[in-house]
């Protein structure tokens, strides 16, 4: 289980720019499918027989890209302009280690000292940051980036604490990793897998590939955000890392199947794997797009407990990925049966 | 063989020194200090080198860089088992959250700073101040009880990065890059005669209030004072008046508090033998060693000379390595001139 993970989170794959991610996960998946083509999105569209056919279509979908930076302009001294792709805190960008075609780079901005005491305790703007690869001026940038090319987050993938893992990319490389387990192992059932794009930048992929597998019932598998962080309390906490996959009732782009949804904890219930729900309202995942895909979809994702997500430092329990692989594994069947 | 300037600015960053810690870096340092001085010794978290025989004729000059960094000291441990913290040194809050630190403790262990992250943060302008913040060791306390202690120090976790060019970034640039200019100038320095008897000092606890510095200097008794430390290099959005440019050589400096004959002196010696320098004008202290130097006992002749660094007291400083060489050829060529 999750052997492919760290590969996962260390390929480089911001919204737009997934292909490294999609060439991976392709040499992993071909010869387990029945067929599977890239569509014009760049979604990877996976066909897998089962030992038998229920008639119902289903489908079970992670995106395969991550937020990241994007260069917009290069300054006379040769640093970069920067833009966020897909939601990430301006301090959260601030002071890190970035790559660029291969290059390492750092995103400074002006030194504390030098900034007026009021704004020292202020976010700080991403307008005020840029990306520096030691270069000292604007041609010479020119020759290793362009205006548009991807800048990644240079993190290492490290297990530590009570198995923990800390890693870029999380979100959702570790739903792709359980998609590839599924399609690795022997299904009950025929099963349409989708690892999609552009989710981060407005659940666009996951969109259109349902649109071309036209599903009945959906499982998408995300990282999801844990806030059971120091200071945090109670409802809060929203989920918390350790205590198993999260089936929520509703994010604020879906309100899930109820029938899903009940399945699920009688799932876990029954199997001993731990499951836990979302305690606010908050965020939201391709099922979104799924669920209004066409004549509408009957959705449901099973999330594993990501803190710091949409940071070059997130943070899940390994415990978590298999409670969300087990529980896939069940529910997939079990929605055939329905 | 001659010290590579990048391989060793990468062994010396890669030691942590806050607030006095493993001894590790004094070690690595004492050793090769140890090539070229027979009198080298760590006293009070100082690493001193005496250089040449010291006589009532000769002048004796301090060549001091600071080898403590800024981070944090673990303070408590909560139930649920997250580390607060207090800053040690001047750290920029702007860019704590979702920051990788080691924590110092029995072992050393990954946490990662904790934050909110944007779904649920909403549009809060203020960024955390040191005590709010909490670190996620992914260990529960009664675990991490046995690993981390109260009073334990916590560093910035990043690699020492070769970017394009003769530019490196790496946390504690400031000052291991004036660390590596003194030992260019002890290398340089070897065998050669001088009219004048030396000391490097290697000082603890300058992020503190220049601390080592003031002890350091009290004990070694000196004539003159050179101090290498950092200042500010131009970034895009800086002050040009206040900034040295990376790559344009050591920035001299002239302050109230220095010796102007030295600032001029270096100055001059610069032009003479085609070293690149920039000024560095301030109008009062220094906020380096120097400001300790020169009241030392009687008093002391001090003068800075500053490698220019981009994104000062953060995990991503930046340098131009060309510039702790020109440094280490002004220092060297001044030795050679004082008598």
């Amino acid at each position: 289980m999750l052997k492919n993970l760290k590969e996962l989170c260390l390929l480089n794959g911001i919204s737009g720019d997934e292909s490294s991610v999609a060439d991976y996960i392709v040499s992993q998946i071909s010869g387990y499918v029945e067929n599977y083509h890239i569509d014009s999105l760049g979604n990877i569209i996976a066909f897998k027989k089962g030992k038998s056919c229920s008639g119902k279509k289903v489908l079970v979908s992670a995106h395969m890209d991550e937020v990241g930076l994007i260069a917009t302009y290069i300054n006379l001294d040769g640093t970069i302009k920067i833009d966020t792709v897909g939601g990430i805190n301006s301090n959260a960008i601030i002071g890190r280690q970035v790559t660029v075609n291969g290059l390492f780079g750092v995103v400074g901005s002006q030194a504390v000292h030098n900034i007026p005491s009021s704004q020292r305790n202020k976010q700080p703007n991403i307008q005020d940051m840029y990306v520096d690869i030691g270069t000292t001026s604007k041609d010479e940038t020119l020759k290793y980036v362009s205006l548009g090319d991807s800048i990644n987050f240079y993190s290492k993938y490290e297990e530590f604490g009570n198995e923990y893992v800390k890693s870029k990319a999380l979100d959702d490389r570790v739903g792709c990793c359980i998609m590839i387990d599924l399609i690795q192992s022997e299904l009950e059932f025929d099963t349409y897998f989708s690892f999609v794009t552009q989710e981060e930048v407005g659940l666009r992929g996951s969109k259109v590939a349902s649109y071309t597998i036209n599903p009945d019932y959906a499982i998408v598998l995300e990282g999801t955000t844990a806030v059971d962080i120091g200071g945090s309390v109670g409802e809060k906490r929203v989920c918390t890392v350790g205590s198993g996959a999260v089936v929520s009732f509703m994010d604020r782009r879906t309100i899930y199947d109820k029938e899903l949804y009940n399945l699920c904890f009688e799932i876990s219930k029954e199997n001993a794997i731990p499951c836990q729900t979302k305690t606010m309202i908050a965020g939201g995942n391709d099922s979104g797009s799924i669920q209004l895909s066409r004549r509408g979809v009957r959705t449901i994702a099973i999330s594993v407990p990501c803190r710091y997500i949409h940071s070059s430092s997130s943070v899940m329990a390994l415990s978590d990925a298999y409670a969300c692989e087990s529980l896939a594994k069940i529910l997939i069947p079990r929605v055939n049966n329905l | 063989m001659l010290l590579d300037i990048k391989n060793t600015l990468k062994e010396v960053t890669s030691r942590v020194n806050i607030g006095n810690y493993d001894g590790s870096l004094e070690e690595y340092l004492c050793d090769i200090l140890r090539k070229y001085s027979n009198d080298v010794y760590t006293k009070n978290g100082n690493v001193i080198a005496n250089f040449g025989i010291r006589t009532d004729d000769k002048p004796h000059i301090l060549l001091d860089a600071h080898i403590d960094q800024i981070g944090m000291v673990v303070t408590y441990i909560t139930d649920e088992g997250f580390i607060k913290v207090s800053n040690v040194g001047g750290l920029d809050k702007r860019l704590l959250s979702a920051q990788e630190v080691t924590i110092h403790g029995k072992k050393n262990i990954l946490g990662v700073i904790c934050t909110l992250p944007p779904h649920i943060k909403g549009n809060e302008d203020e960024v955390l101040n040191i005590d709010d913040i909490f670190i996620d060791t992914g260990y529960p306390k009664e675990r991490l009880e046995n690993i981390v202690s109260l009073g334990d120090y916590v560093s910035f976790r990043k690699d020492f990065l070769n970017l394009v060019g003769d530019r490196v970034s790496s946390p504690s640039l400031d000052d291991r890059c004036g660390v590596v200019a003194l030992l260019k100038v002890a290398e340089a320095l070897h065998g050669i005669s001088l009219d004048c008897s030396y000391t490097i000092m290697f000082s603890s606890q300058e992020e503190v209030g220049e601390r080592g510095a003031l002890i350091g200097a009290y004990d070694i008794n000196p004539d003159y004072a050179i101090e290498v430390d950092v200042s500010f290099g131009l970034t895009n959005s800086e002050n040009p008046r206040k900034c040295g440019e990376l790559g344009k050589g050591a920035m001299i400096g002239f302050a109230p508090v220095l010796d102007r004959c030295m600032s001029k002196q270096l100055v001059q010696i610069a032009d003479s033998c085609n070293i690149p320098y920039q000024v560095e004008i301030m109008n009062g202290e220094t906020g380096t060693n120097a400001d300790r130097f020169s009241v030392s006992r009687g008093g002391v002749k001090a003068v800075t000379v500053s490698i220019p660094l981009k994104y000062m007291h953060t995990p991503v400083e930046v340098i131009d390595v060309n510039d702790v060489q020109y440094t280490a050829n002004l220092v060297v060529e001044y030795l050679k001139r004082l008598h």
